[in-house]
């Protein structure tokens, strides 16, 4: 078996579990901590069941033994307010921290915009946006490589049941860091977010529409064919993400509409908001891995 | 039914769900003389905010004539008796929005989320209720959409985050009387008493008036409606008309009718872009039990890829579309000429 770098789950949740399904078969990370603050948590068992360690006494069960269990990378899928402490944690551990979090205390990382740029810095700690973040800045950012964006605005819409407690207590937060993310990551002079929560049944597909107000006319051939590499870009890692219409020209403004089904590995296939999430998250850990097998990239204790 | 003697707040709602119609374009000269106006008729609370609520300027909803702040400060100093309040939608707005409409000086802050998303409006309801003297609200849209066991439960996620009143909100205009009674009254026999309870109606089965009185009838406190209907759909509860039912009925709000009929015929009906009335559209909105707010973005997507605007709304409605998801509508414009134009090209084949 080829080397690995070890990680740890924080968040035995939803997220979390689906993310250690994906791990698993990841052949650059190695999933060997599950980190809950819950003794009766059914994703705790689950993954003691895998074959992980556990325990429910949140980062402080697991910091002590993270050096000896050789753990370079962290994921967080708690929540926004108990992020930071988490991360310092890890981090004094000589980790680093991949949060999938709207905390957004570090760097914003939407893998096929700028993942390259957030490993080559070597930041200990990157965020991974939000759902919504990670389905919509890339095309804010196909269309802003071609021409400038003044606006962006996006709105995501998912399904009641894949919207959880953190999400729907961390409101403000998605959209603020999503809005955040679309200037800072999707090139946009300015951005806005909005999110819905639809509880139809059966569940629809994550969806989401991407608006850009362009800087003159825009060169329609030139965004579309932006688009198309982009959204090939993101289907290497979620392959449901689709272009459902567009993108629509209408002065200067353009418009996509996209659906993101998930790959259905804990969470079921419409929950594709937080599949593009555990599936960047992972990405993410794996380019930090190669870099870290490649000796060119050695964390240290913060 | 013998209301006698019931007192009642009546709360306007030209300002903000009349931005509908009016696409968001009202000006601050004409909020502020409309505010003094309802100041002057006795009108105790008006809302006003972009028709989505603080934080709805976009590309999705439409960008206002002015902003939030803008208009929440000129109205605020335009009245002295009369009380504003601003709507938020979590997801769309923010704490912080509702920050900035607490220093601009409303009273009343209305936390709206779909029926069956209460938990969504934590955030938003904590902060309000902790604020000193601000009249904290829980506003549970498209209430028909629940049945009145589960919206109760919705109804009490909002008094627990500290709502001192919560709203059955038909967005749809799609219930009848005896919906609202059987959601009002089970809401008040298990909410706590001093809990209060409003209703806000659309007009589009013409039910507006009826629904609350209904809603009145069965424990409300609290009534939306606005001068002429001015509001999304075929409009809201015709404020002026449910006045006059009031008055007939002994039923007490405090209102000046005969000022709230000249509001209405001289200032808002001169305001309007098109009748706002029980059109075909709107009446198709109430028919199938879909957000008001839809009814121009139907039109203007229908026009624009040859539809038919009832055809795309009646499509929203088995979709189980909610309210914000204005963006829907030129996606599914899309699919329906696709489809149109894919048949189209095969019978000609």
């Amino acid at each position: 078996m080829s080397e690995t770098i070890k990680a740890a789950i924080i968040g035995p949740g939803n997220i979390g579990t689906d993310l250690l399904m994906k791990a698993q078969r990841s052949a650059l990370i190695e999933p060997v901590w599950m980190v809950g603050v819950d003794p009766d948590s059914p994703g705790l068992a689950r993954a003691n069941s895998m074959g992980l360690k556990t325990t429910a006494d949140g980062v402080e069960g697991m910091a002590p033994h993270m050096r000896e269990d050789d753990v370079k990378i962290c994921f967080d899928a708690t929540s926004a307010y108990v992020h930071a402490d988490n991360s310092r944690r890890v981090q004094e551990q000589g980790a680093v921290m991949i949060d999938l979090t709207p905390a957004a205390i570090g760097p914003f990382c939407v893998p096929p915009v700028n993942l390259a740029d957030a490993v080559a810095e070597r930041a200990m700690n990157v965020n991974m946006v939000t759902c919504g973040g990670q389905a919509t800045i890339p095309l804010v950012a196909a269309v802003s490589r071609v021409q400038e964006v003044s606006y962006a605005e996006i709105i995501a819409t998912v399904s009641s049941k894949s919207a959880g407690p953190g999400t729907r207590k961390n409101i403000d937060e998605f959209t603020r860091t999503t809005a955040r993310g679309i200037e800072d990551c999707g090139g946009a002079k300015s951005g806005k977010a909005i999110i819905i929560i639809n509880p139809a049944e059966p569940p629809l597909i994550m969806r989401d529409t991407v608006h850009c107000l362009t800087l003159g006319d825009p060169d329609e051939e030139q965004i579309r064919q932006s688009v198309n590499a982009m959204i090939a870009e993101v289907q290497k890692y979620v392959p449901g993400y689709t272009l459902k219409n567009g993108p629509v020209f209408d002065g200067n403004r353009v418009s996509m509409y996209l659906e993101v089904e998930g790959l259905g590995d804990f969470l079921p296939r419409y929950a594709g908001n937080l599949d593009i999430m555990t599936a960047a998250g992972l990405r993410t850990a794996e380019m930090y891995a190669e870099e870290m097998l490649a000796g060119t990239f050695v964390p240290a204790a913060a | 039914m013998d209301l006698k003697g019931k007192k009642i707040t009546v709360h306007d709602m030209c300002l903000r769900d009349g931005m509908h119609p009016k696409r968001h374009q009202i000006s601050v000269d004409d909020m502020v003389v409309i505010a003094r106006a309802m100041n002057d008729a006795g009108v105790p609370l008006i809302e006003v905010t972009h028709g989505d609520g603080l934080g709805g300027a976009s590309v999705n909803y439409g960008f206002p004539a002015a902003s939030d702040e803008a208009y929440l400060k000129a109205v605020c100093d335009a009245v002295d008796t009369t009380k504003v309040s601003a709507l938020l939608l979590p997801g769309i707005g923010t704490v912080d929005d509702l920050k900035m409409a607490v220093d601009c000086g409303i009273s009343t802050i209305r936390v709206a989320t779909h029926c069956s998303e209460a938990d969504v409006a934590e955030q938003h309801l904590t902060v309000a209720a902790k604020m000193k003297h601000l009249d904290t609200v829980g506003f549970l849209m498209m209430a028909h959409m629940l049945d009145p066991d589960q919206l109760l439960v919705q109804l009490q996620k909002m008094e627990d985050y500290g709502a001192n009143c919560v709203y059955i909100t038909d967005s749809a205009g799609y219930m009848l009387p005896e919906d609202v009674t059987e959601r009002v009254a089970l809401a008040r026999a298990e909410l706590r008493p001093e809990t209060e309870i409003g209703f806000h109606g659309h007009h589009n089965l013409a039910m507006g008036v009826a629904n609350s009185i209904a809603a009145v009838a069965a424990g409300a406190n609290r009534v939306d409606g606005s001068m002429a209907g001015l509001g999304a759909g075929a409009g809201n509860t015709p404020l002026e008309v449910f006045l006059a039912v009031c008055e007939r009925m002994g039923i007490q709000t405090g209102v000046d009718l005969f000022k709230a009929m000249d509001i209405a015929e001289d200032l808002i009906v001169p305001l309007m872009d098109q009748q706002v009335r029980v059109g075909r559209d709107a009446l198709s909105l109430g028919y199938a039990g879909v957000y008001s707010s839809f009814l121009l973005f139907a039109k203007r997507s229908a026009a624009k890829y040859k539809l038919s605007s009832r055809d795309i709304l009646l499509e929203l409605g088995r979709r189980g579309t909610v309210g914000g998801q204005e963006d829907m509508i030129e996606d599914l414009a899309l699919d329906m000429a696709k489809a149109r134009d894919a048949c189209v090209g095969a019978c000609r084949a």
